[in-house]
């Protein structure tokens, strides 16, 4: 069915010199400029993240993240001292709106590198030593992939029960087969090459082999999956918390600031609206940056 | 192309196998004792001990597993433990209210999504084209149940012009009831001549279906226009310019003739997505189908409904991804199934 069915070309390996990483990093800018709309998410992404990991010191009242109550104050429309307005528990929400963006980058990173730690050996193995393992890890990994990975999460968490540590748990059990078959085709692609048959025949171990030769020259791959999958990833937590099947009060998580906010959203907007728009920044931003990094990466779409 | 067909469908059948492990295995390695659910929290050891026996959760786990499976094949799909209700038959009878929002919102992606595609790719690189790619991603990227929220602010709330949830008010159902023939309230109330509810069920329906129309509305969007991009760029398209066929011809009849197939196949994928986006906007809107009633199982760890809808979505999902495969292989002769099979 795929009309592309030749393998990519891969990229030209440049050498872990000065003279190479001064040339990756004009590279970069250079795609920075072409691909204006991945530097745009490339920016929001930095943005979000310094504001993730300075969070305790820019929110305006750290106390209200989790349990503060100021019953004096509640639902509040936004002005000076509440940029975002209050909750019902009179909670500024700009304090839980940037708690609930450490919190997601924090999701997101925990999911993935999970992910990875399960995926990346699989694919490794699967892909370095072929025939039948190869099949029978590929077919297992299919009976994922065949299902959407949204269900799959709320299938496992609904059964294990719902909590912030089973949710990242389901996700990155949906996560990990698409790391794994990416990281199979690299190694199917790579094992191929001059130095890999060498290396062979020199008699290296296979394990040394697969982690010294092949794993860095797919980080390029890797990097762009990973880049695809954070904003979904951010996504499905934040819809899994909306359905209480993660995070659980009085965790400042945007998905669950926002299921507690329907009860009063009628009458006081600010209440969903600001958590919201940082979902879908984050997103966007993400998906962003991933599509112009694929684009760049794949020589088919490159000149075009 | 039978030859196809059955290899997909045998493929089928051991994704099917390898769910129902799955979700068989996580459901009875849980911590939780399904049997005292059964009976209710005022019940005795006796009667939880009588419900285990009655349950089958006595026997070993692979018979367990046995009996599930035939259960599947011959339409016992086992007992709510909540309603006390056999889990198919509910299913069944929630099926066609988000069966009908899916598909409006398909046809709101498709209407909206091809064009803007086409004109995307036609005007590449213009203004309007980085206007469609954001629109785009951000249909993707969007919370759906956020949407669902700040449409209801807007068009309920401010302007009036939706109603805020549920399929249809309870004075129209009362006043202009309808008969239950399909279930899809739209065919029902047209089939029936029933103008008053017809009119009331399609304006309830607008804002869920527009919520559901955003992310394949991206996809389309993306897919139409780098297909349309590959297209355009082919030999056969400049030929006719060469014979002074006129462009909106070349775009849109001979052009977007051959970008449909990849947008098909796309969408086939994202029906199952929008099976799984029924539980969050089912829940934004009060709508009772399949999401609805599949969410209020999982929080009250009906097991067998998890299990059963887990089920149901993933013969769906094998099932659109062939029939979208067939389907585009007999639109374009180009492709020959049987060998990629």
């Amino acid at each position: 069915m795929n009309s592309n069915s030749l393998p990519a070309p891969l990229p030209p390996v440049i050498e872990e010199t000065s003279a190479g990483r001064a040339y990756k990093l004009k590279e970069f800018i250079l795609f920075l400029r072409v691909h204006k709309l991945a530097a745009i998410g490339l920016s929001i992404i930095v943005i979000l993240l310094i504001i993730a990991v300075i969070g305790p010191l820019i929110s305006p009242y750290p106390d209200d993240a989790y349990k503060a109550v100021h019953l004096e104050n509640k639902l509040l429309p936004p002005s000076w001292a509440h940029l975002f307005g209050t909750d019902e528990l009179g909670r500024d929400l700009l304090t839980r709106t940037i708690y609930g963006t450490r919190l997601s980058f924090q999701i997101g990173i925990s999911v993935i590198l999970l992910s990875i730690l399960i995926g990346i050996p699989y694919g490794l193995i699967s892909g370095y030593f072929g025939g039948w393992v190869d099949n029978v890890m590929m077919r297992v990994c299919e009976v994922f992939l065949s299902f959407p990975s949204m269900l799959l999460s709320i299938s496992i968490v609904a059964l294990l029960g719902p909590s912030l540590n089973n949710m990242m748990l389901s996700i990155a059990l949906s996560w990990w087969p698409w790391f794994a078959r990416l990281m199979r085709s690299e190694a199917v692609a790579i094992k191929e090459r001059g130095f890999v048959e060498a290396a062979k025949s020199m008699g290296v171990h296979p394990l040394v082999i697969i982690f010294r030769h092949i794993w860095p020259n797919s980080l390029s791959v890797i990097i762009v999956q990973i880049s695809m999958a954070f904003g979904s990833v951010i996504l499905t937590a934040a819809s899994l918390s909306f359905l209480g099947l993660g995070a659980q009060p009085p965790t400042p998580e945007w998905g669950l600031i926002i299921s507690t906010g329907r009860a009063y959203f009628l009458t006081n907007w600010w209440y969903v609206t600001f958590p919201g728009v940082f979902i879908l920044l984050t997103v966007m931003a993400f998906n962003f940056l991933g599509d112009g990094l694929r684009d760049y990466l794949d020589p088919k779409t490159r000149n075009s | 192309m039978i030859r196809f067909i059955i290899k997909r469908l045998l493929l089928g059948l051991f994704v099917l196998a390898g769910v129902s492990v799955i979700t068989f295995t996580v459901a009875r390695v849980v911590p939780s004792d399904p049997a005292a659910r059964w009976v209710g929290p005022r019940a005795n050891a006796e009667q939880i001990a009588a419900a285990r026996i009655e349950l089958g959760l006595d026997k070993p786990l692979p018979q367990q597993y046995i009996t599930y499976m035939k259960g599947l094949f011959t339409g016992d799909w086992g007992t709510s433990i909540r309603t006390h209700q056999p889990v198919l038959r509910e299913l069944l009878s929630f099926l066609p209210s988000s069966l009908e929002l899916i598909l409006a919102g398909m046809l709101i992606a498709v209407v909206i999504g091809i064009p803007l595609g086409v004109i995307s790719a036609v005007k590449k690189d213009s203004w309007i084209d980085q206007l469609t790619r954001t629109f785009s991603v951000g249909g993707v990227s969007i919370p759906t149940f956020w949407l669902g929220l700040i449409l209801q602010l807007v068009f309920f709330r401010q302007l009036s012009l939706f109603p805020l949830g549920e399929r249809v008010s309870t004075n129209t159902s009362l006043l202009y009831p309808i008969d239950n023939w399909t279930g899809f309230y739209l065919l029902d109330s047209l089939l029936q001549g029933n103008f008053d509810f017809f009119k009331d069920a399609a304006l309830h329906l607008v804002l869920p279906a527009l919520t559901m129309a955003a992310y394949p509305l991206g996809l389309v969007i993306r897919m139409i226009r780098s297909s349309m991009i590959d297209v355009l760029g082919e030999e056969h398209i400049r030929v006719l310019k060469a014979y002074g066929i006129p462009a909106w011809r070349r775009v849109f009849v001979y052009g977007l003739k051959n970008a449909l197939g990849p947008t098909a196949t796309s969408l086939g994928l994202t029906f199952a997505y929008a099976l799984t986006s029924t539980f969050l906007i089912e829940a934004v809107f009060s709508w009772p189908g399949l999401g609805m009633y599949a969410s209020q199982a999982i929080l009250a760890n009906d097991y067998p409904v998890t299990m059963a809808i887990t089920f149901l979505v993933t013969v769906t999902y094998i099932l659109i991804n062939l029939l979208v495969d067939v389907v585009v292989a007999m639109l374009d002769p180009r492709i020959k199934l049987y060998q990629n099979a």
